[in-house]
């Protein structure tokens, strides 16, 4: 570290630090001190705060499916994933799709071979013009959240940053055990999966994009997908 | 200086609070937020609980700032970001305008960030001579207008469609339409190729995870996602208090803010990121700088009566329930942060005695503290700023009245000559009302004058106890 930047940074470390030798006290403790009280909270505290979440994953389906139907994003139930790539290549003809942009992906592979459209693999590098001229986009996910209507996607296994959020459909695939019921949940598969080496990006998506800044009418399409489409398939 | 802010505020404050068009579309856009926050809170199984749960996080966090900070730096750096950190607002433009200079940039694009409205970023980027655009819906009609931000939360929605239409019409010779969805359409034309031309793209920061150096980005339209995703650099500027523990808070904090802000169960898109593109990845950009800001923050953590202010998460919530805010309206105030939190904020920013005046406009009652997901106590907190202002800086008329007041007060036969006085002189007040000779002018401008009593309550109570005891 060089000595330029060290110093701007000890700068503000030893404000903070002659800043806090006094601790305020907790919220809602007038007087009291550090130490004398509960820990802070913690993750599991949060759960019976946050909205109930139903213990089967019946429950789970319908709460999600609840969720995106307020949202506006489109969500299916399918038995396999011969269901799904039927159901794309129906949505491919209706919206006359020329191009779309997916991803390699074992999961994806029997659904997205040999749609119709050109392809742009988003895995790779790629002409940032090429993504933007895309009909719509087919991606896996890495869960969908049933107590918000979430989907996740992280920048290492669903086909990079950009796929999500460029072109103006964005159909998700997602299989049975990747229903989760928080966002706690959630941020758990995170930890386990990539605790050591987070990928750059993890986002969650709860619909599709929105404004309500001109009159506070609400438009989908802002500057992300018009459509989200969510295809939750229950076997293999 | 000082009585530049606060007489502008005043005049503005005049002349909107008797703007009723305008009064009743705020107070219709803020009836519909009203009706859609309580539905989202009713979700919760105790909102409560989550107010007391998000005060103890941001308070735990803000308590240990610089652990929390080193170990938020260190997993930053660990996997390639940049970080600067910036003691002022000067700083922080300096390194901004370097990286854009050292890259060769020519084309910005930014997502909604109130910490570069603070530092007055844009006006910096554009002398350097760099074209810059807003990408956000609201803040890019604003900018096309050349205004500030009506509201931290609402950057435009004290416009109408119409108003709208004429910008577009006007600056981007745009067709002639009203409708909202043709308007985002045109907008979101023109801002795809911004997206794809810009070579940096600079972005707030909502929350930094002290657990695994990431940064969180709330935003529904999705600009933010391009804006960190398509362009080669990726500029996150971050207010140093922004801090939280895990990723865990943010599951009560992402719906809280949700909530609170904007009446949403959740934000369309609710993101982490967590350096420049990675080996094995194919997009995002290959730089990826992280400003820490403190621009007046450490002197406002110093503070330990005034800290808890820094726990504040910039939902907008207290602007929307303030019945100022209602009637001034947001560029009265004349500041990056409008409402409660603005006035409390400001004078710590921009210093106690030029920004005072907004610690008087306040009805006291104490809405803002009610409604604060964080449960930033801000009535008291203006309170406490009043109180502060007058200790470093006794008013001398105030001095002087309290010092008569003491006099008479302690001494009765003062008290009933001036008694007397009053009511014998009050008719001569009239002629006086409401001009420029009157002494009470201030109140009497737009009120009227309490009349004294016939009798005081010492006559009346000597009258009326012989009276009871007789009967």
């Amino acid at each position: 570290m060089s000595t330029t930047n060290s110093s701007p940074r000890e700068a503000m470390l030893g404000r903070i630090r002659e800043a806090l030798k006094t601790i305020a006290p907790r919220p809602g403790h007038a007087h009291a001190t550090e130490g004398t009280h509960t820990p802070p909270p913690r993750d599991g505290d949060f759960r019976p705060m946050l909205p109930a979440v139903g213990q089967s994953w019946d429950e789970q389906c319908q709460q999600f499916a609840r969720n995106a139907e307020l949202l506006k994003a489109t969500f299916k139930v399918l038995p396999n994933p011969a269901a799904a790539r039927e159901e794309i290549q129906r949505i491919i003809r209706e919206e006359n799709w020329k191009r779309l942009a997916t991803h390699e992906h074992p999961f994806l592979q029997q659904i997205v071979r040999d749609l119709g459209p050109a392809v742009v693999w988003a895995d790779r590098p790629y002409p940032k013009m090429e993504l933007e001229s895309c009909d719509g986009a087919v991606t896996t996910c890495e869960a969908l959240i049933a107590q918000t209507g979430s989907v996740l996607v992280t920048s290492r296994n669903c086909g990079g940053r950009a796929i999500s959020i460029l072109p103006p459909h964005h159909i998700v695939v997602a299989s049975r055990e990747q229903l989760l019921p928080d966002l706690l949940a959630a941020f758990a598969l995170m930890r386990q999966k990539y605790g050591a080496h987070y990928p750059s990006m993890i986002s969650f998506i709860t619909g599709p994009s929105r404004t309500g800044d001109i009159e506070r009418i609400l438009v989908l399409g802002a500057h992300g997908p018009k459509r989200l489409t969510i295809l939750l398939m229950t076997g293999k | 200086m000082s009585t530049t802010a606060a007489v502008q505020f005043k005049s503005q404050a005049r002349r909107l609070t008797a703007d009723l068009e305008h009064r009743q579309w705020i107070f219709k856009a803020l009836r519909g937020y009203e009706t859609k926050r309580d539905e989202c809170k009713a979700r919760f199984q105790n909102w409560e609980a989550a107010r007391q749960a998000a005060a103890e996080i941001k308070h735990d966090t803000i308590n240990h700032l610089d652990r929390y900070l080193e170990q938020f730096v260190h997993h930053l750096e660990s996997r390639g970001a940049k970080v600067h950190w910036a003691a002022d607002a000067r700083a922080a433009r300096e390194i901004i305008l370097d990286i854009a200079r050292q890259n060769q940039v020519r084309f910005i694009i930014k997502s909604k960030s109130m910490t570069s409205e603070e530092i007055h970023l844009n006006e910096a980027l554009e002398q350097g001579g760099f074209e810059v655009f807003e990408s956000d819906l609201g803040e890019y009609i604003v900018q096309l207008r050349g205004e500030p931000p009506y509201h931290i939360v609402f950057p435009a929605m004290h416009l109408k469609r119409g108003q709208i239409s004429e910008v577009f019409q006007k600056k981007l010779q745009a067709e002639p339409v009203t409708d909202p969805e043709a308007l985002t359409m045109i907008a979101r034309r023109v801002m795809r190729q911004k997206f794809c031309q810009a070579d940096m793209g600079i972005s707030g920061v909502n929350f930094g995870v002290a657990e695994n150096g990431m940064i969180a980005i709330t935003e529904n339209e999705g600009n933010a996602r391009l804006t960190t995703n398509l362009p080669r650099i990726h500029v996150a500027l971050m207010g140093i208090e922004k801090l939280v523990r895990t990723m865990d808070d943010l599951a009560l904090l992402w719906p809280m803010l949700a909530t609170a802000g904007a009446g949403q169960w959740l934000t369309g898109y609710n993101t982490l990121y967590g350096g420049p593109r990675m080996t094995g990845e194919s997009d995002g950009p290959e730089q990826f700088h992280v400003v820490l800001l403190d621009n007046g923050r450490t002197r406002l953590l110093a503070d330990v009566e005034q800290r808890d202010v820094l726990h504040c998460i910039r939902c907008g919530a207290c602007l929307n329930v303030c019945p100022i805010f209602r009637n001034v309206g947001g560029h009265t105030y004349g500041t990056t942060y409008q409402g409660p939190i603005g006035s409390v904020l400001t004078p710590h920013l921009r210093g106690l005695q030029d920004w005072k005046h907004l610690s008087y406009a306040s009805s006291l009652c104490g809405a803002c503290s009610e409604t604060c997901p964080v449960k930033i106590d801000l009535a008291h907190h203006l309170l406490h700023n009043r109180r502060n202002a007058v200790k470093a800086n006794p008013p001398l008329m105030e001095r002087l009245a309290f010092a008569g007041f003491k006099v008479m007060m302690r001494h009765p036969a003062l008290y009933q000559i001036g008694m007397t006085l009053g009511r014998w002189l009050q008719p001569l007040h009239k002629l006086v009302q409401g001009t420029a000779l009157d002494p009470a002018r201030a109140w009497t401008r737009t009120r009227q004058a309490p009349r004294f009593a016939g009798e005081s309550f010492h006559q009346w109570w000597k009258k009326n106890r012989s009276n009871r005891s007789e009967s």
